[in-house]
């Protein structure tokens, strides 16, 4: 059986690695807190709300890599696939909180609601105020009619964009940004595919394997079981399906204004991403829906998985104004 | 037993703990997302090194649980550290200061840890989580109290081994696993054999004894 190849010091360091790796990598723009593996941005200023995230480690540049101006203001580092415990959380909100409230973005799977709840408990009880709002993007993960048991994927970037714009350049309060955010959320759909595994740093085993002929649709990030498995077939016809089952969905339709993200989820190359791309250009404009923008690269990773997911944002005035503002981080700049 | 001979029967749990890691990581690569064995070992592994510290001195066995809480609750972190966290922080809370760990004691511990565990993640026993070993593990205490805890520990481990076992039956609602749906099934959920472990460990320390 293949064996994961990974280059890396000690496996059981990794997340702090990743921290001191994220410090350099902002080359003074970020400040970590490396007791509690938690970083923020410097950029944060008394006149806004704080949009604090956080989430297993793994999926970089995604939670962490999104801080800066016009994206979040911290994060808390999980260990990989493994959500941040709430001493961070708590740690990390008190670093950086300045009298406006704070407002918790983050994927919505049960260890980080916990953790994150459990956070909000403490911090309430010394008066410090959070709202939280959970990523709910990944169509594959349960029913339209169970919406709020759905998984957060890399659709986070996005509502992230739109927290981060609203909070530091439109200085929302803190109930306007819960709700604006709530907004982008309920107008966001993404569906992942996978060709391969992944793999703990700890572990000599890939999370799951698919033969040489077979791809899963829905896959999650974590590896988490999709719609269904089936024999390899030809790009188009996958994004094809892909374009239908998310724009069923929300539903997207003629003449909607949408932001579209085509995700790299590890390893696929960069190359079957631009054929897949063109693919999403073809079908969209086949329903008569406009591309108000497209990013196109490694946003939400799980690990070296090989895969990729699309992502639809639809647009109304105010998300269209708040996206169209500038932002600067590690993983995302426009 | 004692302040004294309950930690050292906390350490015992926790060394088994971490040598399980193994077998905990293969059985949550089938319905999890493989990250739970690594996260048990990495919440005893400090749980180990914080009884080697001659500094921890808890004042009561109450005491003593609610700090075993809190460590598992920020070395783990996940959905496993926020639960097993609060299952240890929520039963020490119900004994505060008692000095002696006798049958009666154990149960109230239990139930009202289960509780915690439920008022946290909101999983009923049938829901395939660490609650079918945990509620198992509660109902059989509290039928026992009359028993010493020598006697009453061996079958609230069997109890807590058995609601594990029937996890195996059971389709996911919680979690990662709960996107398996008919899938998780014949597999038994790692939560619950991580809580019947513990117990079973703790049994095991006290009849060496």
């Amino acid at each position: 059986m293949r064996k994961p190849k990974k280059l890396l010091n000690d496996p059981n360091n990794v997340r702090q690695e990743v921290m001191q790796g994220l410090v350099c990598a902002y080359n003074g723009k970020l400040t970590a807190i490396p007791d509690y593996c938690a970083v923020y941005g410097n950029h944060i200023s008394n006149e806004q709300v704080v949009v604090i995230s956080g989430g297993g480690s793994g999926h970089e540049p995604t939670f962490a890599g999104f801080i800066g101006e016009g994206g979040i203001d911290g994060c808390a580092l999980g260990e990989v696939f493994t959500s941040p415990s709430p001493d961070q959380i708590i740690e990390l909100t008190k670093a950086t909180e300045n009298g406006n409230g704070v407002l918790f973005l983050y994927g919505n799977y049960s260890g980080d609601g916990m953790n994150f709840d459990i956070s909000a408990e403490i911090l309430a009880e010394e008066n410090i105020v959070t709202k939280t709002i959970r990523a709910t993007d990944d169509i594959a993960s349960a029913p339209l009619s169970k919406l709020s048991d759905r998984r957060g994927v890399a659709g986070i970037m996005f509502l992230y964009k739109i927290a981060g714009a609203a909070s530091q350049f439109e200085k929302y309060n803190l109930e306007n940004l819960y709700q604006v955010v709530a907004k982008a959320n309920a107008n966001v759909r993404t569906i992942g595919v996978a060709l391969d595994g992944c793999a703990l740093p700890q572990s000599n085993n890939f999370n799951f394997e698919l033969d040489e002929n077979e791809i899963e649709i829905g896959i999650g990030i974590h590896g988490e079981a999709g719609l269904r498995r089936q024999a390899m077939t030809s790009s188009d016809e996958v994004v094809k399906e892909m374009i239908d089952r998310l724009c069923d969905d929300l539903p997207f339709q003629t003449d909607d204004r949408v932001c579209v993200l085509i995700n790299n989820l590890g390893a696929l190359s960069n190359t079957e991403l631009l054929v897949i791309t063109r693919k999403v250009g073809i079908e969209l404009n086949n329903r008569g829906i406009i591309i108000h923008d497209i990013a196109v690269g490694h946003f939400c990773t799980s690990l070296e998985m090989s895969g990729f997911s699309i992502t639809l944002m639809k647009l109304d005035d105010e998300l269209q104004h708040l996206y169209d503002l500038p932002c600067q981080t590690l993983g995302w700049r426009k | 037993m004692n302040l004294l001979q309950v930690r050292k029967m906390m350490l015992f749990t926790a060394q088994r703990m971490v040598e399980s890691e193994p077998e905990l990581t293969a059985l949550d690569q089938i319905v999890g997302d493989g990250d739970h064995g690594i996260g048990m070992k990495r919440g005893f592994a400090s749980i180990i090194e914080l009884l080697q510290d001659e500094k921890f001195q808890p004042t009561d066995i109450g005491d003593f649980f609610i700090k075993i809480g809190t460590k598992l609750m920020t070395s783990m972190g996940g959905a496993s550290g926020a639960i097993f966290g609060t299952l240890f922080r929520t039963g020490g809370k119900s004994i505060v200061g008692t000095m002696e760990l006798n049958s009666e004691v154990f149960a109230k511990f239990l139930n009202d840890g289960w509780q915690g565990v439920y008022q946290r993640g909101n999983a009923e026993p049938g829901d395939k989580t660490m609650v079918d070993a945990l509620s198992a593990a509660s109902k059989s205490a509290n039928e026992l109290t009359h028993l010493t805890l020598n006697e009453a520990l061996p079958i609230i481990a069997k109890s807590a081994m058995e609601g594990a076992e029937k996890t195996k039956q059971m389709i996911a609602v919680f979690g990662r696993a709960k996107n398996l749906g008919d899938r998780t099934i014949g597999h038994m959920d790692p939560g619950a054999v991580s809580m019947a472990f513990i117990l079973k460990y703790m049994n095991d320390y006290i009849h060496m004894q």
